[in-house]
């Protein structure tokens, strides 16, 4: 077994550990987003883009984000299929609705975002591509686990299919871009270095959003925990 | 100090901040009440299994 | 090796035979390139600058008929626990019923492509290169799907999941096959795409049986 922290393996020690941990990051996120919106809001408008600048505030810590997710969610698989631990999985389950949740996100604001500058409504850029395509993994992951009826075995089946998503992922990106390059395609997002005026904010608000995610995955990690708990219980008296 | 003048641009923008407010408080909502709903059941099944197994005893 | 052969062999037979196999696909196909021009008009131009990526796309979506009965049909009637239990590794019985699906409906698929094409208007030149990315390509698309496959035995609606769960994983050489068309028609260097689609139906061919074999597992267990 990898040495891990107590309050990781023992359920009982996560869940007093998340009963603190998880309001701390939501209290966290909200002081961030505070701080990021202001900031952001103080920064002049920007030469090319005017205000619609303050949408990257809200679009590229969701973009960052979603992706992030992903990871963990792979990771917790992983976790969940070599150690069958019940914990690994509950977190796997907890992360997929969330993930879903950013990444949609990260397309309405990015559509927004296009809209203005290109006048299109949807921009078949790399990274809009690429997100959208990641919204279709977490959503076959989440039908693929709601569709089969014995919970162990979706647990497992979901859990391969996140690593094997995960192993595609990178060469998902890599085509997008390969493609992207290849049809010389608009790109939204200008390189170059990001002004320390908009930087700052930035920051703030993509920490903002990973404590958000770390708060509600906390607390949906909790809710699946009381849900195998009951389950097991209902299980259990329907056989006493 | 914040610039709120976003000329041309607020229609797009406010939506773009109202829409993430609107998930943000759907996903805080739909976790919560998610965490509650089955504590409340968990812990009614326990009392329940407690309470029969104290009678059978 | 001969177990090996006797499993390709059941397995491209079956392909072929059930449920009209080849003729379904090609069918399909031909039915998709149909509609293509009802849908988006004649005009000869408009049409020829789509064929490629057309008669690709359709390609890949057409692979995805077959799919559910790669290992429904052994799973229900118990010959996957057989299989499963054989001292052929499970890894290796997957690879060897994607290469038969391979055989049996990837392979005519790969003829009936170029046909399609030059129907909507693709230059002949074309032709050889179609074929080629459609035939590397089948082998990625049946070696991806089968992980789909596996991975929704046991499902309720296993065929509409399936296809959900195997179309961002189509992704990747739809694009570069795509690629490779484009860029021939448009007297860009194609080698790149082809060598980057080849890469992928190597790594389906390689990994793919890994996640297969344990998706079919969890579904016996």
């Amino acid at each position: 077994m990898i040495p891990a922290p107590a309050f990781l393996t023992n359920p009982e020690r996560f869940m007093a550990f998340s009963r603190w941990a998880a309001p701390m990051f939501g209290a966290i996120a909200v002081v961030l987003a505070i701080v990021g919106l202001w900031l952001g809001w103080s920064a002049p408008p920007d030469y090319q883009q005017g205000a619609t600048v303050r949408i990257m505030f809200i679009h590229v810590p969701a973009a960052i984000v979603c992706e992030v997710i992903y990871a963990f969610l792979a990771g917790a698989s992983l976790l969940a299929l070599v150690f069958r631990h019940m914990l690994a999985d509950c977190a796997a389950q907890a992360a997929a609705p969330l993930g879903a949740g950013f990444t949609l996100l990260a397309l309405i604001t990015g559509s927004l975002w296009g809209r203005p500058m290109w006048g299109a409504w949807w921009v078949w850029d790399a990274r809009l591509t690429s997100v959208l395509i990641l919204f279709l993994l977490y959503i076959a992951y989440l039908a693929l686990r709601a569709s089969l009826d014995d919970e162990a075995k979706a647990a497992r089946s979901a859990a391969i299919l996140a690593m094997v998503g995960v192993v595609v992922l990178p060469i998902i990106h890599f085509s997008v871009y390969w493609w992207n390059s290849l049809h010389q395609g608009s790109s939204m997002f200008t390189k170059g270095a990001l002004a320390p005026v908009y930087a700052w904010p930035l920051f703030a608000m993509l920490a903002a959003y990973l404590a958000a995610f770390g708060s509600l995955w906390l607390v949906r990690i909790r809710g699946e925990v009381w849900r195998r708990r009951a389950e097991a219980a209902a299980l259990r008296m329907a056989r006493a | 100090m914040p610039d709120f003048d976003l000329g041309k641009y607020a229609a797009f923008i406010w939506p773009a901040y109202a829409i993430t407010a609107a998930v943000f408080a759907i996903l805080i909502a739909a976790s919560l009440n998610h965490a509650r709903r089955w504590r409340a059941r968990a812990e009614a099944l326990s009392a329940k299994a407690a309470n029969t197994g104290a009678g059978r005893k | 090796m001969s177990r090996l052969g006797a499993l390709l062999a059941r397995e491209t037979a079956l392909a072929w035979g059930r449920g009209g196999g080849p003729l379904v696909s090609v069918g399909f196909y031909a039915g998709v390139a149909t509609l293509l021009p009802l849908a988006i008009g004649p005009e000869a131009e408009r049409l020829a600058a789509v064929a490629p990526g057309a008669a690709w796309v359709a390609l890949a979506l057409a692979s995805l008929l077959s799919l559910d009965r790669l290992f429904e049909r052994d799973y229900e009637d118990g010959a996957l626990d057989h299989l499963a239990l054989s001292p052929v590794p499970l890894e290796l019985t997957c690879a060897v019923k994607c290469a038969g699906q391979w055989l049996a409906t990837g392979a005519p698929l790969a003829l009936a492509a170029p046909v399609a094409a030059i129907a909507l208007g693709a230059p002949l030149a074309l032709t050889p290169l179609i074929f080629a990315c459609a035939l590397v390509g089948g082998l990625a698309f049946a070696f991806t799907g089968g992980i789909g496959a596996a991975l929704s035995l046991g499902a309720r609606r296993g065929g509409l999941l399936t296809a959900v769960i195997v179309l961002p994983l189509f992704v990747p050489p739809v694009i570069f096959g795509g690629g490779a068309l484009a860029a021939f028609a448009g007297g860009l260097p194609w080698a790149p795409g082809l060598a980057l689609l080849c890469a992928y139906g190597a790594a389906a061919v390689a990994l793919g049986p890994l996640a297969m074999a344990a998706a079919c597992r969890n579904a016996l267990s």
